[in-house]
């Protein structure tokens, strides 16, 4: 058989052609892929964004663009690389495609509701890309109160919009997927059974659905005050703008867990793989997930340490972040524990997943620096936090967006991508990560401020490093945009299952048909069963 | 297929209480109760929705988890509200440094 | 009982799936729904345990018997939808739509009182905004209340609205013959939703109706 006829079986891409055919499919594959092509516009615009920034700190002084500008610059990248990339990113793209082949469904449980799942996001993010073209944004991506209920002169009612529609994306999807998991699982598809990938979408969807309400009611009144008048965080009314705060960061911190879990549960499926070994402690790394996604709603406070909220309160956070650190943890050793006296092999997911466990410990680690008070007296609002949070939303997050997405590809396309411009640009990401984002701690520690265009001439060797890193990450961004898309068309045919990996998404045609599976899975083994394949199997 | 419903002469049982709890929360408003106002009117709001949530929406019949989905919306609203009102309420409990002086 | 009587769709294998599928999803978006009441009810409850006279006083200028009367008509279209669903779960498609036009009509009360409430209020020059006036020394405060008043009822009449557009959607696939006995999950959804809603105002009324009446 040669390589060009193994494609011809029909799947879930060939079996119907057409605009409309993609635009009112009820299939979940096709629905992942309208969300891929989205996100990647809106992550390359976000990059756009930070690309400026990074312009801007090359020299000490405001020269580039002017102050107000630099507030948008840092505005938009922060609102679209979170809200229009991270979230959805994995959830919505490799959970929507992989959750129901994972567990021998036909589709999820409301194929309907996803598709409107999209089209609401498309919406939020158009309201959003009108505010960008109109003006812009400047409030921050948090929105604080009363600068953006009261005083900014710019298009916060219409992003504000477009973020609240978003969130009705996210609410809908975390539905899905909750009850996709409770009730369409395979016969023999028991919850010990299922890839630890599900269960991280499963925690992921709790915190979808319990947390993103509270942020659609806090930008509700802000829109309100806004609008009408109506005082609630204004001061001049006896209202607390530490009120929104809380209302905000009850949402956004464990939102940073939605980017995060997904991301985690990428690299429960490709350590296993390429170690050819079973997960160490598949129950605690399940449970961990779980306990991430409850704890994760206890600690919002400690984004707030210095606004004025009372120092007892604090005291709770901080004991209470320190606590949610913890499953994390355990997690990062079950995944070393794993690699350990494993048969390790490097391809591109592998090396990707690797860093992510380096990048996130450190990003990880840095966040209990945080949750110490006096430390976080001492960097709070300065480039550490920044450093912070990029290690583990792009060290980590996007790290393993990117494993995820070539672990999967030969499923998702039938088609392999090329290995070696695949390693190539993973290590291109980790030395222009790194170069970007560590020089930014030392700039933190230091006392840079965030969120300014001008800083004293003794920060300028390290931003010069970090503006050199962003421009060497860019690069390694770029280089999959075009083997991925070269390999569509001439990449080498993937077959059933090129990675010998386990899980019954590789039991199935690649790409899938349209229902998934010939028949109806019955699951009678355990999960990562590694052990039953033979090691000496040579991957691709 | 048979599932297990609520009569409806539950239904009307469950109505009267409802307005009789009404007739209470109006009723236990016009007590004196100081600052166990709030804690009355909670209360019986409580009970009424309980009722309501187990009969009216079947989960008194319903299958055998069913409950923890609608409980936990309810439970999430607490850690909102706990954990957002302790800021308020200890607001001055720690003292919080005034000044610090260089070199101390 | 075939798959195709009972309307199960593809992804489902038997109504028994689709049906208990129909109801953790609305359970879970209900969950939904009192967060997003709930960051309401944070706020209200953080400014009336800093302010409690002026909550009062303000909440003396709303009509009790008004509020009183509101609550009463929700309850009994609770009753009335719940018979509803009854009467869909019983095959009787006449008693279906009577209870579902019941409950429109004791809904459109519940919104007449409230808008006619709303009337008063802007009348009485207490709708927040530029022409607020509160007789009082907090009328500052006094403001807060009733955009929590405003904020937390309307957007309950929002919900309230949806809840009487989906009913009448309901009464026009029942009278084509959409239910029967073996499927009416959109009728038994749309109660939950309806009983949620109700919900909502047996904690908003007393909240904000009965801070200080004694």
């Amino acid at each position: 058989m040669n390589a060009r006829e193994s494609l011809e079986h029909q799947h879930y891409l060939n079996v119907s052609y057409g605009v409309k055919s993609w635009l009112l499919t009820r299939d979940h594959k096709r629905i992942a892929l309208l969300y891929l092509i989205s996100i990647t516009l809106f992550f390359f615009l976000g990059g756009f964004f930070a690309v400026l920034i990074r312009l801007e700190l090359l020299t000490p002084a405001g020269d580039f663009v002017q102050a107000e500008t630099y507030n948008k610059l840092f505005t938009m990248h922060g609102l679209i690389m979170i809200f229009f990339f991270l979230i959805p990113s994995i959830p919505a793209v490799l959970g929507n495609f992989l959750i129901p082949l994972m567990i021998g469904a036909r589709d999820l449980a409301f194929p309907r509701l996803n598709l409107l799942s999209w089209y609401i996001f498309i919406v939020g993010g158009i309201f959003t890309l009108t505010a960008v073209v109109t003006g812009g944004v400047d409030t921050g991506w948090t929105f604080y109160t009363p600068y953006s209920s009261t005083y900014s002169n710019s298009a916060v009612v219409l992003t504000a919009l477009g973020v609240f529609v978003t969130g009705f994306s996210s609410i809908l999807t975390g539905i899905n997927f909750i009850v996709t998991v409770h009730k369409m699982r395979a016969p023999g598809m028991t919850w010990f059974r299922m890839p630890l990938f599900v269960w991280a979408h499963y925690a992921t969807s709790i915190i979808f659905v319990l947390g993103t309400p509270v942020l659609a009611i806090s930008i509700v009144l802000v829109g309100l005050e806004r609008v009408f008048g109506i005082g609630i965080f204004d001061p001049k009314l006896g209202g607390d703008p530490l009120l929104f705060q809380h209302l905000f960061w009850f949402y956004s911190h464990p939102a940073v867990y939605i980017m995060i879990l997904p991301a985690m549960g990428v690299i429960s499926e490709v350590i296993p793989c390429f170690a050819r070994k079973k997960i160490f402690g598949y129950n605690v790394v399940a449970f961990s997930s779980l306990a991430i996604a409850i704890l994760g709603f206890l600690v919002w406070g400690h984004h707030m340490f210095v606004s004025g909220q009372s120092e007892f309160e604090g005291l709770i956070f901080s004991a209470l972040s320190f606590m949610v650190a913890i499953p994390s943890a355990i997690k990062v050793f079950n995944w070393t524990a794993t690699l350990y006296k494993g048969s390790i092999s490097f391809h591109a997911p592998m090396l990707y997943a690797l860093g992510f466990i380096g990048l996130f410990t450190v990003g990880g680690l840095t966040g209990l620096f945080l949750a110490t008070l006096a430390v976080d007296v001492h960097v709070h609002d300065t480039y550490f936090i920044i450093a912070h949070f990029h290690y583990i939303m792009v060290g980590g997050a996007v790290m393993a967006y990117f494993a995820g997405i070539h672990f999967w590809w030969p499923k998702i396309t039938g088609r392999m991508y090329p290995e070696t411009w695949a390693r190539l640009a993973a290590l291109i990401v980790f030395v222009g990560f790194n170069l970007t984002f560590f020089p930014q701690f030392i700039l933190g520690y230091l006392g840079m401020p965030r969120r300014y265009y001008a800083y004293p001439d003794e920060f300028q060797v390290l931003n010069v490093l970090s503006t050199a890193g962003a421009s060497i990450l860019g690069i390694g961004y770029l280089i999959p945009l075009v083997y991925l898309l070269w390999s569509l068309r001439y990449g080498r045919v993937a077959g059933t299952n090129p990675w010998h990996a386990t899980g019954l998404e590789w039991r199935t045609d690649s790409p899938p048909s349209t229902q998934n599976f010939e028949e109806t899975p019955v699951v009678q083994e355990e999960a990562y069963a590694y052990d039953e394949v033979p090691e000496e199997v040579s991957l691709v | 297929m048979a599932e297990k419903t609520v009569s409806a002469g539950m239904y009307l049982l469950v109505y009267l209480a409802l307005m009789v709890l009404l007739a209470a929360t109006v009723g236990a408003a016009y007590l004196h109760l100081g600052n166990l106002t709030v804690v009355a009117a909670v209360g019986i709001a409580i009970v009424k929705a309980t009722l309501i949530i187990l009969y009216f929406m079947h989960i008194r019949v319903g299958s055998r988890n069913l409950w923890v989905f609608a409980v936990v919306g309810f439970l999430w609203l607490a850690i909102l509200l706990t954990l957002g009102m302790t800021d308020y309420l200890s607001r001055g409990w720690v003292p919080a440094p005034t000044g610090w002086e260089p070199g101390k | 009982m075939s798959n195709v009587a009972a309307r199960v769709a593809e992804q489902f294998d038997d109504a028994v799936q689709q049906r208990e599928s129909a109801t953790v999803g609305m359970w879970i978006f209900l969950a939904t729904e009192v967060m997003f009441f709930g960051g309401m009810f944070l706020g209200y409850a953080v400014y009336r345990s800093s302010y409690p006279m002026v909550f009062g006083a303000s909440s003396q200028r709303l009509d009790i018997v008004l509020g009183t009367l509101n609550t009463a008509l929700l309850l009994t279209s609770s009753l009335t939808m719940a018979m509803a669903v009854h009467a869909a779960h019983s095959g009787k498609r006449r008693s279906l739509v009577g209870f579902l036009f019941a409950t429109i009509v004791l809904g459109a009360g519940f919104l007449g009182i409230k808008f006619y409430e709303y009337f008063q209020k802007f009348e009485e020059h207490l709708v927040p905004g530029k022409g607020f006036v509160f007789e009082g020394a907090d009328s500052r405060h006094a403001q807060l209340f009733f955009s929590f008043y405003f904020a937390m009822t309307g957007m309950h009449a929002l919900h309230m609205v949806i809840g009487i557009v989906m009913m009448g959607v309901l009464i026009v696939f029942a009278m084509r013959g959409k239910f029967t006995a073996e499927y009416y999950n959109p009728v038994e959804m749309a109660g939950l939703y309806w009983h949620f809603v109700d919900i909502v105002w047996v904690f908003l009324f007393p909240l904000l109706y009965l801070v200080e009446r004694s």
